[in-house]
């Protein structure tokens, strides 16, 4: 604990605030019933009420409390990223691995699958694969997840290249260990750290992809509260000059930036640089 | 010589096979539909005679092989078939919007490209001073901003605060070229913060990398400005990496367009593609990520191709 806590007061102003934000951002998201004042989906007024003691952000298009909306989103927009993140990466960074200890017609066969999918624009691929699959938070889902295998693919396979020509891999080989226990015991805790640096990177992309998707109306689906869908309902509102329906694309935008902000500092550690 | 042409043919048939494979995969994806395209479109309640003839109007009864080589020359003429929703051709649809997207993007490109470059050179040659960590921070934050959102405080404080640009961009080939630059202004500034931060950082990252050879010492040691240093020493050797970033950032702005024209209602290539997804009109989805895709590939490559040309070792013979 105090390691951590002399770790922070040496960060710089950036990473500091980058790291108060995610805290109150996790916070948030697991507390989320407990500070929302109203239902999730509960309408409690009329349209579009300004701000006031009763609705501390006013109310949106169909008269559901906006302030209570932005904590749900927190826990439905951020923890989905998280969700869709841990799924590329298993099945990423499991694959890449394989592709890594196989080699031969393996490797090469799912490279050039994940060299196809890398050279289509992630958007219009999520979108082509959306029309097929139909929109719902399930699909919306798959398809990211299915997206960022990618580049977690590469990486892993990449990493994992250096590690399977290691004479204690051969060792275990020779001693006629199985796939699963190459991939888990022998080459993933040698490049876990590589992973994880990618990881909060990865995260921030997912996560703008489904604010992004959402937004357009093909992500998560009402009366789910998320920060992207938000914003598409009550954007009118801005053309009356009102700040309200910005809030969500405000804290996408401030969650963003401070994760930025500590893996830039993170970056900046790990690799020495100075300038 | 001789090396760098087969350096530059291999690279160009990897972006064609590259292509040719993306449109058996968008053209396989529409195959994997549950159940049957005909089918999808009627609904359930539509009599299997219907259904049947449906079918033959669509040319479902072929098999899949031939369907794929005629919709994959039909494309290349120019022809993408019918639209399902509207039943009109979607080259019509398309032909304006196309030129719509592009001009957007150009529109783009011509502000942020000038931008970044300057204040690459600038945040290299003050680096570490207050100008550069300031730009190094409002790059980080530009980076990691949504489109819509930036997109959304345009509006507030130009369109809605200060009325100064209109919120719609509602434009028409039929406009002057001042009044098509005056509507489409917010939808570009948009793009514009959205690319220039990324092409700014590498521009400056590059030019650093440079200036720790022993050339750039022997300049100074001669006594030469900063600026003169920079510009006439650096700038040269750093080139290939930054063509390359510009290149990639273009591939991004033709397909970064998407957002940003939803929301300026931006009647180009992304608004229909957007559309065409909620209504799953396949036929027109196909057409338009084909486009997408093609545009990225051709700019991608072009970035690559670029880097082989700018890089002399390469181009000497030495490699």
């Amino acid at each position: 604990m105090a390691n951590l806590f002399r770790l922070f007061a040496a960060a710089p102003f950036t990473a500091r605030f980058g790291m108060i934000v995610i805290l109150i951002v996790a916070v948030i998201g697991l507390f989320a019933p407990l500070i929302a004042p109203y239902g999730e989906t509960a309408v409690v007024g009329a349209q579009y009420e300004p701000w006031s003691r009763q609705y501390l952000l006013g109310t949106d298009n169909l008269g559901r409390d906006m302030f209570t909306r932005l904590v749900y989103g927190t826990r439905n927009t951020v923890g989905l990223a998280l969700l869709t993140t841990v799924i590329a990466f298993t099945i990423g960074s499991i694959l890449g691995i394989l592709a890594a200890l196989l080699g031969r017609m393996t490797d090469r066969i799912l490279s050039r699958i994940i060299d196809v999918i890398m050279a289509i624009p992630s958007l219009i691929l999520a979108l082509m694969l959306l029309t097929i699959v139909g929109t719902s938070i399930a699909s919306m889902v798959f398809v990211i997840a299915l997206i960022y295998v990618a580049p977690v693919f590469r990486l892993a396979r990449a990493s994992a290249q250096t590690v399977v020509v290691m004479d204690y891999v051969q060792a275990a080989r020779l001693r006629g260990e199985r796939l699963p226990w190459l991939i888990l015991r022998e080459v993933l805790p040698n490049i876990a750290s590589t992973l994880v640096a990618e990881f909060g990177l990865r995260f921030c992309f997912v996560f703008l992809f489904i604010a992004a998707l959402s937004f357009l109306g093909l992500g998560i689906q009402p009366p789910t509260a998320d920060w992207g869908s938000m914003l598409r309902e009550n954007a009118t509102l801005i053309s009356f000059g009102d700040v309200t329906p910005l809030l969500p694309a405000a804290a996408i935008a401030l969650l963003t930036v401070s994760i930025n902000f500590v893996i830039d500092w993170m970056l900046h550690r790990a690799s020495g640089l100075k300038d | 010589m001789s090396r760098i042409w087969v350096l530059l043919g291999e690279r160009l048939a990897l972006g064609v096979v590259t292509l040719i494979a993306i449109s058996a995969l968008i053209f396989l994806g529409v195959e994997l539909l549950p159940g049957d395209l005909a089918q999808q479109i009627l609904g359930q309640s539509a009599t299997p005679e219907t259904v049947e003839a449906f079918r033959r109007e669509l040319g479902l009864d072929q098999p899949a092989v031939q369907r794929y080589f005629q919709w994959l020359a039909g494309a290349l003429h120019g022809d993408f078939g019918n639209s399902l929703s509207n039943n009109r051709p979607i080259s019509e649809l398309l032909s304006a919007r196309l030129g719509n997207t592009l001009f957007l993007a150009s529109f783009a490109a011509a502000i942020s490209i000038p931008l970044a470059l300057t204040l690459g050179v600038l945040a290299a040659l003050y680096r570490n001073s207050v100008f550069d960590r300031l730009c190094n921070v409002v790059a980080l934050v530009c980076v990691s901003l949504p489109e819509f959102f930036v997109a959304y405080v345009l509006i507030l404080f130009f369109s809605v605060r200060m009325a100064l640009f209109p919120s719609l961009s509602n434009i028409d080939a039929a406009m002057p070229f001042g009044e098509l630059l005056y509507r489409s202004f917010l939808p570009a500034l948009t793009l514009v913060l959205v690319v220039v931060a990324h092409m700014m950082r590498m521009t400056r990252a590059a030019i650093i990398n440079v200036l720790a050879s022993p050339y750039i010492e022997m300049a100074r040691l001669k006594g030469m400005g900063r600026l003169r240093v920079i510009l006439f020493h650096a700038l040269p050797n750093a080139l290939a990496p930054i063509i390359n970033v510009v290149a990639l950032n273009l591939a991004y702005l033709v397909v970064g367009v998407v957002v940003v024209e939803v929301v300026f209602v931006y009647p180009g290539l992304g608004q229909l593609f957007v559309d065409a997804v909620s209504h799953r009109d396949v036929m027109v989805v196909q057409s338009v990520g084909l486009i997408f895709a093609a545009a990225y590939i051709l700019l991608n490559l072009i970035a690559d191709l670029l880097s082989i040309v700018s890089n002399p070792r390469i181009l000497n013979g030495e490699g």
